[in-house]
This record gives structure tokens, C-alpha cells and sequence, in this order.
């Protein structure tokens, strides 16, 4: 409707981002030359308290430069991509290498390479209006207007980004991708219950605005007045956001280095990693595939590195962790680049599935504020929030009050009964593309009680 | 172990002497301090804006004026970054970082659109100015109730965070030098293996014209040091980290120096391997004495957030979460936060506070104000379009309905809302010190510098570890414990308070990455505190499961 008066902006192509590493070559006289450039055209629109705040467009762009001259590299990086601001950062960059200490550990550059493509651009996206996205806000407050009873507080980001990755020796990658993530939280008047939805694709037309609209209200409904019930050990059934939002916390243990170094929950008592040691119950299979049509992510990582298929677990054993370039060539392994997708492969049963199968335990929609506790175990602290239940007898029996966890990805894992569907995650505590079921676990350790809602 | 609770008190008292930040830190003090007070008489003057950003500014303002704006206002800014990242004795990185750019705010009808360009020419920025409006104009059909915008008076000047050496001036190889040498001496420590260290400074230089006349331009920077060192067992059974002993300031390359990484870093690297054979805590509830760089953090999750107003009336329920402390007319005067002798102050004024700023991103001058007064809740934190919603407090009370000059963004690219000013426990006023609190504890634990931290969505239910940990018995330190933490209700703990130390033990601490809104922003604040008691507090033991 509103696309006549805001015309969508559009990032760098190719051919315009080709232009900016020609030019920065152009000026270069450093031995080694690593460029990023990055375009990103973004539009949002925030609502709460059943009533648009605020909203936005950007259009941003940025110019990372790392000049070295043998074992010394320095980093300079500017948004403005004027001739000008170009030869700045050039020049910045070449003079603060050649005054920094040396690097021992600084690697030559990345020769060419193959890369996947992925289409992850999607043009409905691409020409998104202001309009559009007051289109899905307004089908969430409908609802709750005329519901009466209910708040609509929700986040609707969609945009488009290119970027590339080249240096001196030929290298250069290339990927553009859109963007579009809705999450909503419906509060009840009372302000006893809360629900929350969200949607996360990169094509605007998968993103299901009303179904979203009314799992959150219909969340938020039956999550009216929780009772307390004591914390303790529990059977739990994590909605796939939940298992999400502990899952991922596992890339902080996942670096090679600190394994070996003796500082990791990866680190073998022996030396070494655990790499070849089961460490999780052998349904478990995680890993990364830029391909994967439910990822659909950016085929190479901040280095220019290839990111092809990467089994992290595979049956429960741990089969990899990542190794930057420097890590991998001193332990005779290959470098992984770092993943810009995670799938957690899932089973067939629904969330609804789970709980018929469950005499007595927890339905948790998703987690909040989860922080390290202990890293040697891979402990985190953490919230249920938005739709805690208890299962009694294969039926959601009542609404219960909120928890505070103390537990490990590791452990939960370890005491899996069963996995449900995968699906795409649109959750807020860490973003990214990734994919996971939902799990049913046993001993999930809940050690206080929050009266939060 | 007797002799390592007696070692760090002792470095304690050499760090407040080299350091001398006690005595300066209170300097906007105003304890229960009646109404509020300007900021700063007289501002630090900065550098005038340039005629070319001025120019850009006013072709932003007319721009949305004429698409049909009733209030606008623009800011174009550069913030500018410099890391110097370090392990042992090697340097990982140096990073610099430059973003500039235009970003306009319109109220049309009384909704909100935001634009932003990094293109600094008057087409781009005429462009952004009408995108906003047609932002706001589609985001109308949605609209239930129109933004009520206290009006402001026109405020022009400039103001500058006090600094005396601009750290962008400091060579690489200085800073370099600096982490290496603390690297070095922190590895003198049995089974410190690892040293990660850096430095990181940011410059923030903004310049603001509104429609109400407005123009101001403002510089800020803050600095902040760090240093990890890592410990681990011969037999790989355990490693311990020891790490946040520096806070982040509003100060230049001076605050850097007066760290004195290199002498404390022996100390930092023998805390580390101390923590390999620290005993595990025992379960239960203790009296807790918490050093002002642990408190700080609790302060700013069970206090801070919980006292914003957009959080309170629900702005912010679909990612940081709701307040337990709403709706505002049933505790606002009426909600008992802590004891008689407990205030809250919040203010940008404090000399090194990371939020300080001459005007906020509304164009208003901030005020000092007391969140708590003698105990009881007092006044939440606000900005121009939120302040009228208390307008029925302030006129019972006599007070003027004005913003507290909240309002933030992070970068040209983000539009500005409702941020935390430094949020302090103001001290006592008695000179109560550190040992005397730990003198009149039977059986408690010391907990000194900030470890992991979580708390719910309402700001209820928290739980906070720390950096170190010390057994009190018979009021004096018997050795240190590992594996602590303390799970805490927010009204619980803080009536729990029992006494708190004087103006001689008070210290700030923060941090510059405080997130919230959607899409995130991050938001530099810092957080005063005397050392504090609190009685009966649950504690529980984080340390691997049998």
C-alpha cells in the first residue's frame, strides 16, 4: 500500500562492493591486505502496550581493513566509503601495523577458494514498505483490542545485506541475503499471564503473522495465574526455543584452543580434547550446513573460510570444535571457520506428542538471561518465561510460576527421553540461523522460584 | 589461606591511595539532597559545532518540517573505537573503528518515525527526514492514542567529558606495552597459564538540533582496562579465572595509567591460582559484605532496571522484560525498597560516570534525582514523552512535571528512548569502612568484583557470583571459598540491608554494554556504592555436580 511512498533502498551489489576491494587494493602497500565490506538496508517496527512506539529505517554500510607486514597486522574499519575515508583507513591501518608488536601467531592469507552458493535473497523481502510491516502489527492488535483482556507488545525487523571478503592473493567472497524475524508477547490485563510467539524466515512470506498472532494470545490466556509448585528436579519438555536458548550456550566451550589448553568443558582430563568421546545421549546430532533449505546461511565466515557440511555431534560423540587457521595448522588439523548456522537434528513427535507421553513434568516455552555459572561444566543460570506448565498425566494440567535454573546443555542432553520436530528459531537471547527440536529431559535441576510473569 | 584474606585487604587499602578515587568519586554526591539540582552549573565547554554539520542539521529539521513533522529533531554523530586485544606476550589485534552518520526522529499526529543515513550530504539527509515522516504517516493506521511531547526549552552549547589525555592520541605501541608488561607480571603466579588482556576505548562525538531550537554538540570519551588471568590445575582438574578488577570510566588515558596494571596484576594473577584451592562453599544463608565492584552490578539489575518507566508500563515486555515495581500509583511513595538510611540516587553528573552527558538525546539537561529516599521509592527514570505520565506525582508533590533527561541512542543509526543514568547507593553517613563491616559479622562471606549475573523479566529473582569470596567467622577473613553464589529477591535483599559503608569507601563501577530495546542497543553506565551488609542471604554452590 505504502510502497508508492517509500521506495525500498537497496545494498551494494556485487559489481559496487567488487568496486570498493579495487579500490582499496589500489592504495594498499602493505604485504597482506584482508578487506570486508558490508551493506545492510534495515527497516523495523516496535509496538507495546497495544499501540505502535516506535519504528525505523537505516541504511548502513562498512569498510574493515587489515594491513600486515609480516608477523605485525593491524585492523581499521569506517563506515563512509569515500576515495577519501578509503585511503584514511588504508593508510591508518598500514601505520598502526607497522607499529604494533609482532604476532607470532599471524597467518599468511587465504589463497582463492570454492564456495557454496546459497539463496538466501529473497525479493518480497527486498521490497518490504513501512506499511507492510504496520500490516502485521496491526493483525496482533487487533486481536488483543478487541480481546479486551490482552497487551501486544512485538518487534517486526525485515532488511536485506551483502557483504564480501577479499584480500592481496585473489580471494573473494561474495553473499547477499534478506531478512525477517517477528516476536510477540501478549500479556493478559491482569497482568498474571504472558505468551510469546515468533517467526523467522528469509523470505517475508514465510513469516506467519497470525498464527503468531494467536499462539501468543492463546499462550498468554492459558498461563493466567500460575501456582507455585517447589523447585526441585524435574522431567522437562523444552519447546524448541527453549532448548534453543541452552543449546547454543555450547559454542562457548566449543573453541579448539581453550579445549587443549586444559580451559574448556571439552578439555580432556588427559590432555587434549574430548574429541571421539561420547558425551551426550546418542539421538544427538548437531551440525552446520550453510545449505540446509531451513539455514539458508552465509557460505563462508569472516575470514573468507569455506563453510561447507560440519558434524560438531554426531551420536551423541563429539566429532569437532572449531579451529581457527592458526590452532588447526600447530595441531595438524583442518581450520573449520567458524559456523554461521546450527541445526540440532529432531525426531518426529509434536510438543503436544511430548506431553501425552509425560506422566508428570514442566512444558517450558523459552529461557531468559542465561549466563555462565561455571565454564569447566558448561553450568548456566537462566529464567523460564512466557508459558510455564505443568504436565500431569499427558495433559497440561496448570499454569506454574516461573524458574530459575542452574544446569548444563551437556546435562540435558545427557538425560534425554525423547525429541520432537526441528524447527527455525526467531528467539531473542542469541539470534543467528538455527534450527532445533523440541526434548524431553529427566533430573532438569530448577532451583528457585520467580514471581515474574 | 589465613594469609590470603589478610593480603588483599591490605592491596585494598594501596589501591584506594594510588588510586585516589574515593575522595573524588561523591562530588555530585547530594545526599537526600531535597529537590532536584541542575547537573552542572557550568557545563565543560567542548568544541562548537562545525557550520557544515550545523547546516545538515537544519536542512534535516526543515526536511521533516515540511513532509509535515510537528516535532523533529536530528543527530549527527561519530563514534570512534580503539581496541588493543593481548594474550601473554603476544598482541591479537589492534582494531580501529569509525561510523558516522545522520539519524532524524519526527512526531507526525502524534506517531513516532526514525530514519538514518551514513550519507552525509543534504540530499541524503533530506531524504532521511522525509522517510521518517512517511515512516510515521504509514505506522498512523496503527495508532491508538497520540504521544503526549513535553515541551523543551531551546538549549544551545557545547559540553565535553573531562579527560586530560585523549586516549586516540596514545600510541599502539604504548598501550601495547602496557598490557604486555601486566601480562608478564601476572604469569609470575604458580599455574597462571593464561593472561587475556585489553584495552578499549570509545569517542563519541554528537551533534543534536531540535525543532524547538536546540543545537548542541558534545564529546565523550571512556576508557576501560581489562585483564583475565587463568590458572589451571597440574593435574587439569580445575582451572579458575580471575578477572574484572578494573572498571570502565568517562575518563581518558590518565585513568588508564593510574590502574597501575603492572603492580596489581601480581596480585590478580596470585588470586587466580589461590581460587584452585579455595574451599567449595557450603549451602545456606550467610551475611554478605559486597565490595562496591560487586554491588554495583546487583544495583543495576534489582534497582537500575526495575525503575525505568518504559519497563514499567510495558514498552519493553517483548524482550527486556516488564517491572515488578508498576503500576506506578500503587509505589510510587507507597513501595519500601530498602531501610531508613537507603537512597537511590540517579544522576549523570558523578565525576567518571559513564552516562554523563551535558544534555540527554531529548535536548534536555539532566537533573539529579532520588529514586529511593529514606527507603522508600521515590521516582522513576524518564525522558521527555514519559515524564507527563507522572505528572499527578510530581503535582502532589509539588515538583515541576520535567524529564529526568533520560533519553539515549547509541549510534546515529538508533533511535533514542529511555536509558539508565549512573543508578548509586549513596553512602552512609557515618565513614563506615570495609574491615568495620566485616569486624561486626559473625558468620558471613566477602564477596569482591562482579561475576555472572541473571535475573528475571520483572526484576525479582536474581542470582549474582563475584570474582572472589571470603569466609567471615568472628568478624575477622578465615580464608577464601570458590564455587559461591547468591540468589536473591529483589525486595527481600535490599530490606535485608543492614549497614553500609561512608563516603570514604564509596566507588563507582559499570559497564558500556547495558542492552535493551528492539533492535538492541547497548548503553554505558556506572553504578556507586559503599561496601554493604545484607543479612540472611541464600547462597549456593555453582561448582561441578557429583
Amino acid at each position: 500500500m505504502s510502497r508508492r511512498q517509500q521506495p525500498a533502498r537497496a545494498v551494494l551489489s556485487r559489481p559496487e562492493l567488487q568496486n570498493v576491494v579495487d579500490r582499496v587494493l589500489s592504495m594498499s602497500r602493505a604485504d597482506g591486505c584482508q578487506i570486508n565490506v558490508t551493506s545492510n538496508v534495515t527497516g523495523n517496527t516496535r509496538f507495546a502496550a497495544n499501540q505502535l512506539s516506535t519504528s525505523g529505517g537505516v541504511e548502513d554500510a562498512g569498510l574493515a581493513v587489515q594491513s600486515s607486514f609480516g608477523p605485525k597486522h593491524a585492523v581499521v574499519t569506517s563506515n563512509d566509503l569515500s576515495d577519501e575515508s578509503i585511503r584514511r583507513v588504508v593508510q591508518q591501518s598500514e601505520a598502526l601495523a607497522r607499529l604494533a608488536p609482532d604476532d607470532p601467531e599471524a597467518m599468511p592469507e587465504l589463497p582463492r577458494q570454492q564456495y557454496a552458493t546459497v539463496n538466501a535473497f529473497f525479493d518480497r523481502t527486498a521490497g518490504l514498505s513501512p506499511g507492510d510491516r504496520a500490516q502485521v502489527a496491526l493483525a496482533a492488535l487487533e486481536v488483543t483490542r478487541q480481546a479486551g483482556d490482552l497487551t501486544a507488545a512485538g518487534f517486526i525487523v525485515a532488511g536485506q545485506g551483502s557483504n564480501c571478503v577479499a584480500n592481496k592473493s585473489g580471494l573473494f567472497a561474495y553473499h547477499r541475503n534478506t531478512f525477517a524475524n517477528y516476536t510477540l508477547t501478549v500479556r493478559t490485563a491482569d497482568g498474571t499471564g504472558s505468551g510469546w510467539a515468533a517467526s523467522d524466515h528469509p523470505d517475508w512470506n514465510q513469516l506467519d503473522a497470525r498464527g503468531v498472532a494467536q499462539r501468543a494470545a492463546d499462550k498468554a490466556r492459558a498461563s493466567r495465574s500460575p501456582v507455585a509448585i517447589e523447585p526441585g528436579r524435574y522431567t522437562v519438555i523444552f519447546e524448541p526455543q527453549a532448548v534453543g536458548d541452552l543449546v547454543q550456550t555450547m559454542a562457548f566451550g566449543l573453541d579448539a584452543r581453550s579445549a587443549d589448553e586444559g580451559r574448556s568443558a571439552f578439555a580432556s582430563p588427559t590432555g587434549g580434547t574430548r574429541i571421539g568421546e561420547r558425551i551426550v545421549d546418542p539421538r544427538v546430532t548437531i551440525a552446520s550446513d550453510p545449505t540446509d533449505p531451513q539455514l539458508l546461511a552465509q557460505p563462508y565466515d569472516g575470514q573468507g573460510l569455506p563453510l561447507t557440511r560440519q558434524v560438531w555431534i554426531e551420536n551423541g560423540v563429539l566429532r569437532q570444535l572449531v579451529y581457527s587457521r592458526f590452532w588447526a595448522r600447530r595441531q595438524n588439523r583442518q581450520p573449520t571457520g567458524f559456523p554461521t548456522g546450527v541445526k540440532f537434528s529432531g525426531g518426529d513427535q509434536t510438543v503436544d506428542q511430548l506431553v501425552g507421553g509425560t506422566e508428570r513434568g514442566v512444558l517450558v516455552t523459552r529461557l531468559w538471561y542465561l549466563r555462565q555459572v561455571d565454564p569447566r561444566t558448561l553450568l548456566f543460570t537462566g529464567l523460564t518465561r512466557d508459558g510455564t506448565f505443568l504436565v500431569e498425566n499427558g495433559r497440561v494440567a496448570r499454569s506454574v510460576r516461573n524458574f530459575r535454573f542452574n544446569d548444563s546443555s551437556l546435562f540435558l542432553l545427557n538425560n534425554l527421553e525423547a525429541l520432537g520436530q526441528a524447527q527455525r528459531l526467531a528467539g531473542t537471547e542469541a539470534g543467528g540461523n538455527i534450527v532445533m527440536p523440541s526434548v524431553k529431559a529427566r533430573d532438569f535441576s530448577f532451583t528457585s522460584l520467580s514471581e515474574a510473569v | 589461606m589465613l594469609e590470603s584474606g589478610r593480603t588483599y585487604v591490605t592491596d585494598r587499602r594501596d589501591f584506594l591511595r594510588t588510586t585516589g578515587v574515593a575522595a573524588a568519586a561523591v562530588a555530585g554526591g547530594s545526599v537526600l539532597r531535597p529537590t532536584p539540582q541542575p547537573a552542572l552549573a557550568a557545563p565543560p565547554q567542548g568544541p562548537a559545532m562545525d557550520a557544515a554539520t550545523r547546516d545538515l542539521l537544519m536542512v534535516a529539521l526543515n526536511a521533516a518540517r515540511g513532509a509535515g513533522a510537528g516535532y523533529a529533531d536530528a543527530r549527527i554523530a561519530r563514534r570512534k573505537q580503539n581496541f588493543v586485544f593481548t594474550r601473554e606476550q603476544q598482541i591479537q589485534n589492534v582494531v580501529d573503528t569509525e561510523t558516522m552518520g545522520c539519524g532524524v526522529r519526527v512526531l507526525v499526529d502524534g506517531t513516532w518515525g526514525f530514519a538514518a543515513t551514513r550519507r552525509l550530504t543534504r540530499d541524503a539527509v533530506t531524504g532521511v527526514a522525509r522517510e521518517a515522516v512517511a515512516i510515521a504517516r504509514a505506522n498512523r493506521v496503527a495508532r491508538d492514542r497520540a504521544v503526549e511531547w513535553l515541551p523543551g526549552p531551546a538549549a544551545s552549547g557545547s559540553w565535553r567529558s573531562p579527560y586530560r589525555t585523549d586516549p586516540f592520541t596514545v600510541s599502539v605501541e604504548d598501550k601495547a606495552g602496557l598490557l604486555l608488561r601486566a601480562n608478564a607480571e601476572a604469569m609470575r603466579a604458580t599455574n597462571v597459564r593464561f593472561v587475556n588482556s585489553a584495552l578499549f576505548f570509545v569517542k563519541e562525538e554528537k551533534n543534536y538540533a531540535n525543532t524547538d531550537g536546540s543545537v548542541i554538540a558534545q564529546t565523550i570519551i571512556r576508557s576501560w582496562p581489562t585483564l583475565a588471568a587463568t590458572a589451571v590445575a597440574p593435574d587439569r582438574s580445575d582451572f579458575q579465572v580471575r578477572t574484572n578488577a578494573m572498571q570502565p570510566m568517562q575518563r581518558g588515558w590518565e585513568y588508564v595509567l593510574e590502574q597501575d596494571m603492572a603492580t596489581r596484576a601480581v596480585q590478580w594473577g596470585e588470586e587466580a591460582a589461590q581460587k584452585l584451592t579455595a574451599r567449595p562453599v557450603d549451602v545456606g544463608r550467610y551475611d554478605l559484605v559486597l565490595d562496591p565492584n560487586n554491588l554495583w552490578l546487583t544495583i543495576h539489575e534489582s534497582i537500575g532496571h526495575p525503575t525505568e518507566l518504559d519497563r514499567a508500563m510495558g514498552y519493553e515486555a517483548n524482550y527486556a522484560g516488564t517491572s515488578f515495581i508498576a503500576p506506578p500509583e500503587r509505589h510510587l511513595g507507597l513501595l519500601r525498597y530498602g531501610p531508613e538510611f537507603m537512597n537511590i540516587q540517579g544522576d549523570r553528573s558523578q565525576e567518571g560516570g559513564l552516562s554523563n552527558c551535558g544534555w540527554d538525546d531529548d535536548g534536555v539537561q539532566p537533573d539529579d534525582f532520588l529514586i529511593v529516599r529514606a527507603g522508600m521509592f521515590n521516582d522513576y527514570q524518564t525522558t521527555r514523552e514519559q515524564a507527563p505520565w507522572l505528572r499527578w506525582w510530581y503535582d502532589r508533590q509539588q515538583r515541576p512535571t520535567r524529564s529526568h533527561g533520560c533519553a539515549y541512542a547509541d549510534s546515529w543509526a538508533s533511535v533514542q528512548f529511555q536509558r539508565m543514568p549512573n543508578v548509586s547507593l549513596l553512602p552512609g553517613e557515618r565513614d563506615v569502612t570495609w574491615d568495620e563491616l566485616i569486624g561486626g559479622t559473625e558468620r558471613g562471606i566477602a564477596i569482591v568484583g562482579d561475576g555472572s549475573f541473571s535475573i528475571d523479566q520483572q526484576r525479582y529473582n536474581a542470582q549474582f557470583g563475584g570474582q572472589l569470596f571470603y569466609e567471615i567467622r568472628g568478624g575477622r577473613i578465615t580464608g577464601m571459598l570458590k564455587d559461591v553464589a547468591y540468589q536473591i529477591r529483589t525486595p527481600d535483599f535490599w530490606n535485608s540491608l543492614d549497614q553500609i559503608g561512608g563516603r570514604s569507601a564509596y566507588r563507582m563501577g559499570g559497564s558500556f554494554f547495558d542492552g535493551k530495546g528492539q533492535p538492541g542497543q547497548i548503553n554505558a553506565v556506572s553504578h556507586g556504592a559503599p561496601p554493604a551488609r545484607f543479612r540472611g542471604v541464600n547462597v549456593i554452590n555453582t561448582g561441578r555436580r557429583s
